[in-house]
């Protein structure tokens, strides 16, 4: 039984993440993470005639990288898990339906990175697969114009609300090889604390991180001073800060080595995106262009990454449903300092 | 009149802006607000008070655009009767709604979707 | 996580106190000023038709037509987005808000199609607006027809 409490599980061998590839927008490589992106564009079109298929050819392209960075062939990959924010997720089918790989479509709103690489390291580690290639993708303006406003609207965002990020964030996972592992992974329930405003999506995800956390430390009998690095997915600056006084009171102290992928990707006060960036990409392109390095450097030894998600659709918010609330947590070693492999 | 166009008109955007702030009301909501207490305002024959008051700081605000569809509908059924309800509102609004759907259909055929 | 509704209230008290308030006095100054100024440029379209001796009727009508055609302009371009991000209510309450918010998904929607995609779209901001107002201009009419 590989099952270790209540919502987390321990892989019996570590699951290697063999490579991980970022594609982003303008705007994503003006900001404060700008230089560890492998790929950007000039413009958000990306040479498509909309924003829907701009979106997919961020995912092919960003796929087709990950697979390369890992010196394999998309005939070496088994399954191929990943989804996206778009009615049906058609931002990724569109951009994986030519790579030619078994295809599972997953739907974990801004939380499916992590729904993705929890997914295929079981695959792997119950053996049904050698290699998978997981991954999620948002895109700013298709998202503005399927869940808010016409871009050419002229609104005010309120403070509290987040940006959602350009781009895609994909991971090959394997069963062997070098590389930071996958150990542990926790599995998130759906929390609703009944916030429906949304524009202060931090605020309706914070109660499932808090959770989630908490969950994780009483299934492993640790604290969050075990790890090096503790990240959620898209909370920003409110939703963080939601968080560690929801696990402050639970006895649990989140210092300056809990961060928000975000936080990060933004710089909030030079690029107006209030309380941060948001969406499926905003983690998955944080982790893939700035924690991964981290961790195969050694810089990072042990971290708690955990994307989230807010579960609702356009048709729930008219329908004045509040927003309910999910995250997934992975437990990821990085390679030991000098270490030769890892 | 130009002050009084600036101040008024000025004004009735700040009700606006703190309803916006306050409420956090979406600016569609605004709108249908703004237009429906125009139009009973000017059913209730005080908006055209205002109007005389401040010109165009009166009427170029949406609920000038309520206020006209009132004006209209009076209008028509002095002239026509009861028949006047049906026809008088979209009558009097009738230049700002097709401006809107020529120019809007101009737009759509000259300009692409722009990033922020 | 406590999902009751006594948990789910004190977590909206902590959510209110984490959420900053949107700068209110500098938000209305802004809506004001700018408000003000489209008001201003409708008062003097206003004057110079009048002075090109149309009825007062007919040159408020000119008046709504340049203002909604102007704002089209301004949103083709994508200035009026940026406008609107700073000036508020007072780019959303005068009649150039209203056709700024038909001709925003006018074009955005173009790629669903001319018919589905910017014809079938281009009211769904602005279409409550005509909806309600007819409504109201009818309850009016009513009231009229029967008081007067």
């Amino acid at each position: 039984m590989k099952r270790i409490g209540k919502q987390t599980v321990r892989l019996s061998e570590g699951v290697t993440i063999l490579s991980a590839a970022s594609t982003v927008g303008p705007k994503e490589a003006e900001g404060p993470l700008g230089k560890y992106f492998d790929q950007k564009t000039e413009d958000s079109f990306f040479g498509e005639k909309s924003w829907e298929l701009a979106e997919s050819k961020f995912v092919e392209k960003n796929m087709r990288l990950a697979v390369q960075k890992a010196n394999l062939k998309s005939e070496d990959i088994d399954y191929i898990l990943c989804g996206d924010l778009l009615n049906q997720c058609t931002g990724s089918t569109f951009g994986i339906k030519n790579l030619d790989i078994p295809f599972f479509g997953l739907f974990g709103a801004c939380s499916t990175m992590g729904e993705s690489m929890s997914l295929g390291a079981m695959l792997i580690d119950g053996g049904f697969a050698n290699h998978v290639l997981t991954g999620a993708s948002s895109h700013f303006c298709a998202a503005e114009k399927q869940f808010r406003f016409p871009l050419p609207l002229g609104t005010q965002r309120p403070p509290t609300s987040t940006w959602t990020v350009t781009g895609d964030g994909a991971v090959v996972l394997a069963r062997k090889g070098d590389g930071p592992k996958i150990v542990e992974i926790t599995t998130g329930k759906i929390v609703d604390m009944g916030v429906a405003d949304v524009n202060n999506m931090g605020a309706a995800m914070a109660p499932a991180a808090a959770a989630l956390l908490k969950a994780h430390f009483e299934d492993t009998g640790r604290t969050p001073q075990d790890y090096d690095a503790i990240a959620t997915g898209d909370l920003g600056t409110i939703g963080r800060e939601l968080v560690v006084e929801l696990l402050g009171k639970e006895g649990y102290l989140l210092d300056n080595r809990y961060t928000d992928c975000g936080i990060e990707i933004f710089d909030a006060e030079k690029q107006d995106t209030h309380a941060g960036g948001s969406g499926c990409a905003c983690s998955a392109v944080t982790f893939c262009a700035y924690f991964y390095p981290k961790l195969l450097s050694g810089k990072i030894e042990k971290m708690l990454f955990i994307p989230t998600g807010a579960l609702m659709s356009t048709t729930s918010s008219q329908q004045g449903q509040s927003i309910p609330g999910i995250a997934h947590g992975l437990v990821i070693e990085g390679c030991r300092k000098g270490a030769e492999e890892c | 009149m130009l002050i009084k166009a600036f101040v008024v008109g000025g004004l009735i955007c700040v009700i606006g802006q703190l309803l916006i702030d306050k409420t956090k009301m979406m600016s569609a909501r605004i709108l249908v607000l703004y237009v429906c207490i125009g139009c009973i305002l000017g059913g209730l024959g005080i908006y055209q008070k205002l109007e005389e008051f401040a010109g165009a700081g009166a009427t170029v605000p949406l609920t000038g655009f309520g206020f006209r569809l009132a004006e209209g509908v009076k209008q028509e059924i002095d002239k026509i009767g009861f028949l006047g309800i049906f026809m008088g509102g979209i009558k009097a609004a009738s230049a700002g709604i097709t401006a809107a759907v020529f120019f809007a259909f101009l737009a759509a055929l000259f300009a692409e979707p722009k990033e922020k | 996580m406590d999902t009751s509704k006594k948990g789910q209230q004190k977590y909206a008290e902590m959510v209110k106190k984490a959420s900053p308030n949107s700068p209110v006095f500098g938000d209305c100054i802004k809506a004001f000023v700018s408000g003000g100024i489209i008001c201003t440029i409708g008062q003097l379209l206003l004057d110079f038709y009048i002075g090109m001796e149309l009825s007062e009727k007919n040159a408020a009508a000119w008046v709504s037509i340049t203002l909604v055609g102007l704002s089209a302009l301004l949103t083709a371009l994508g200035i009026y987005e940026k406008l609107g991000k700073f000036c508020g209510a007072g780019t959303i309450v005068p009649i150039t808000g209203f056709a700024n918010s038909v001709v925003s998904p006018a074009i955005e929607f173009k790629k669903e199609g001319m018919v589905f995609g910017m014809a079938a779209k281009m009211f769904v901001v602005a279409g409550p607006v005509i909806v309600y107002g007819t409504l109201t201009s009818m309850l009016v009419g009513f009231v009229y027809y029967f008081v007067k």
